[in-house]
């Protein structure tokens, strides 16, 4: 019978009686003590019935759509593991991108989870109670999801199996990790800034979109699958990033300069963290879609313009940090590849000399800057590793006391040399990468002065495996960190050579032939 | 010069369907196919009709169903069981 059943309800009445109206203010306890954190950060709310919900996605419509995002996922995932899918990817040194992914997204997925569950608590609406409450279980989907796919790859090669120990300690995740204890220690709007602007407008489009689409090239098809996945969801975060803050905006102009500050500093932190992902797209993937130069121009000056005229009807202004970004696109991820590069013993993934034919493809996408101040050094580096003198720097890094980064960024305006700042603090000096990490340090010290440091806690004796005497007169901490780390050492050093480079050249042998 | 609103997806059968939905009913859609996904920017508005949808996939189609595939958007959405818009005000 081809007869169609009505539905009984359009999609806003139906969001708003099985949303709002399940919602209820307390009367046992007054709300402003129900909402206890809404209130201290200095925004003004006077009407949470104001929020709009633009996807109207009821629970029930949730558990169905994600369900069928699940399967899919699954399916894909299996068939892929079942066909020796690892095997299909182009080039063994691909394996390093995930490395890298898995120590330093994960993690961070399950900090948002975590966040999310949190500032739902506050929120006083519904509306927004209800939408952070499906992106905490979709964080937490997307940190579950990651690893399973991951686990795969972790059956055959090297370096994978620490990352959840390696990431609250190791120096070069310490980034991302500063990220989210930065945000889910502020309070529950700025959270919303941090994340669901920040994090989920600038970063999430360049890291599961071209980087993803990379990874697609590259014949991952776990990782497309996975990273496509999550990104499905992260449209509805972004549209919740975005609500918030017209919602701030438009209850009160007293919000105006606070959620500007915000921005300021929620912008500048989340370019900082790209630096590492900008690197995977033009270094780590053997076969490149675009490179970050361009998906910076795509998803950040184009889609971040957008936004901010957009906004600029509510007095918003372009962040601060805007023309610096637009300087850095064309130095940081060489800068960071040069960077990791030269600390061989302290990752577990590992590093090359990018091949002619990738230097090539560098020169042109970045001809302002590549063959002038990078090429250079590759040659350089290349010439003496070739005599036997691979460049190795075992000192500890330098890192920025707000965005933990290491300190290796230029100079604005000056590529030939390193940008330090520093400022006392009660007597403490600190050590910041920009100006923009200094101005967000000066506003909040007592928050930053807690900042964890992996090399400060190495030099201090705290990064000793147990049963090591830190007060011994001979104790050199360095002995020890990778230990300490649980650094499987056949995961560190170049990739020529290496076991992962071997294995996969013998396995694909053997799938072509008998 | 209007900012663009975008759009992008997996790249599947339905989703041509949808791209293809969106094609006609946003004449300025620019479609830009990339491994393994599809991406559309249209300059002020881009609007997804469920009629040409389903006219399109030839069965009905509810508009959320692009959760499924969606990747990434950019500008304010409005959804109702209808449409599915996306715009900038600038």
């Amino acid at each position: 019978m081809d007869m169609k059943v009505a539905k009984k309800l359009g999609l806003k009445e139906r969001y708003t009686l099985m949303t709002r109206d399940l919602a209820w203010d307390t009367t046992y306890q007054p709300m402003d003590k129900v909402f206890p954190q809404v209130t201290f950060e200095g925004i003004k709310i006077h009407d949470w019935d104001k929020w709009e919900d633009p996807f109207r996605l009821t629970m029930d419509a949730y558990w169905k759509y994600q369900a069928e995002k699940e399967r899919k996922l699954y399916a894909i995932l299996d068939a892929f593991n079942q066909n020796n899918g690892h095997l299909s990817v182009t080039d063994a040194r691909y394996m390093n991108v995930l490395k890298l992914f898995l120590g330093s997204t994960p993690p961070l997925e399950l900090m948002a989870a975590r966040g999310f569950s949190m500032v739902g608590r506050q929120m006083v609406g519904a509306g927004p109670r209800v939408a952070c409450q499906m992106q905490a279980v979709d964080e937490y989907r997307h940190f579950q999801t990651q690893i399973h796919s991951i686990s795969n790859y972790n059956k055959f090669y090297n370096g994978m199996d620490e990352f959840a120990h390696q990431q609250s300690r190791m120096w070069y995740l310490s980034d991302g990790k500063s990220f989210f204890d930065d945000a889910i220690t502020a309070g529950p709007f700025e959270f919303m800034v941090a994340i669901g602007f920040a994090f989920e407008y600038v970063l999430t489009n360049i890291l599961f979109v071209p980087f993803i689409s990379g990874a697609a090239y590259n014949g991952d098809m776990a990782a497309m699958t996975v990273g496509f996945s999550a990104q499905s969801d992260e449209a509805r975060h972004m549209t919740l990033g975005l609500e918030c803050i017209k919602f701030m905006l438009e209850q009160d102009p007293d919000n105006l300069p606070i959620v500007q500050r915000w921005i300021d500093k929620w912008t500048w932190r989340g370019t900082r963290k790209l630096a590492s992902v900008g690197m995977m797209m033009d270094y780590m993937l053997p076969k490149r879609i675009m490179s970050f130069k361009e998906a910076w121009e795509i998803y950040f000056e184009q889609n971040g313009a957008a936004l901010f005229t957009d906004l600029a009807r509510y007095g918003i202004t372009v962040p601060k940090c805007f023309s610096q970004t637009i300087e850095e696109k064309e130095h940081v991820t060489h800068q960071s590849w040069i960077g990791f590069y030269m600390k061989p013993d302290a990752t577990p993934f590992h590093t090359w000399i990018p091949g002619k034919e990738e230097l090539d493809w560098l020169s042109e996408k970045y001809p302002n800057t590549f063959d002038k101040y990078y090429r250079p050094v590759y040659e350089f580096l290349d010439q003496q590793e070739k005599t036997g003198n691979r460049f190795n720097n075992k000192t500890q890094p330098m890192n920025c006391q707000v965005c933990v980064s290491t300190i290796k960024f230029n100079e604005p305006g000056d590529p030939m040399s390193t940008c330090f700042r520093e400022t006392r603090y009660k007597g403490e000096k600190f050590h910041f990468c920009s100006d923009h990490c200094k101005d967000i340090f000066e506003h909040e010290p007592e928050k930053y002065v807690q900042t964890y440091i992996s090399s400060h806690q190495g030099l201090q004796g705290n990064c000793a495996p147990e049963g090591v005497d830190v007060n011994a007169p001979d104790f050199n901490p360095g002995d020890h960190i990778a230990d300490y780390w649980k650094l499987d050492k056949r995961a560190t050093g170049d990739f020529n050579g290496s076991e992962d480079q071997k294995n996969f050249a013998a396995w694909r042998d053997q799938a072509t032939k008998n | 010069m209007a900012s663009n609103a975008f759009i992008a997806f997996q790249k599947n059968e339905e989703t041509r369907c949808i791209v293809e939905a969106i094609v006609e009913d946003n004449p300025e859609a620019i479609v830009n196919e990339q491994p393994a996904m599809v991406k559309v920017d249209v300059p002020g508005r881009l609007v997804i009709k469920r009629a040409t949808v389903e006219e399109k996939m030839g069965r009905d189609f509810d508009l959320q169903e692009l959760q499924l595939h969606l990747i990434t958007i950019s500008g304010h959405l409005d959804e109702t069981d209808d449409e599915f818009t996306l715009s900038w005000n600038s």
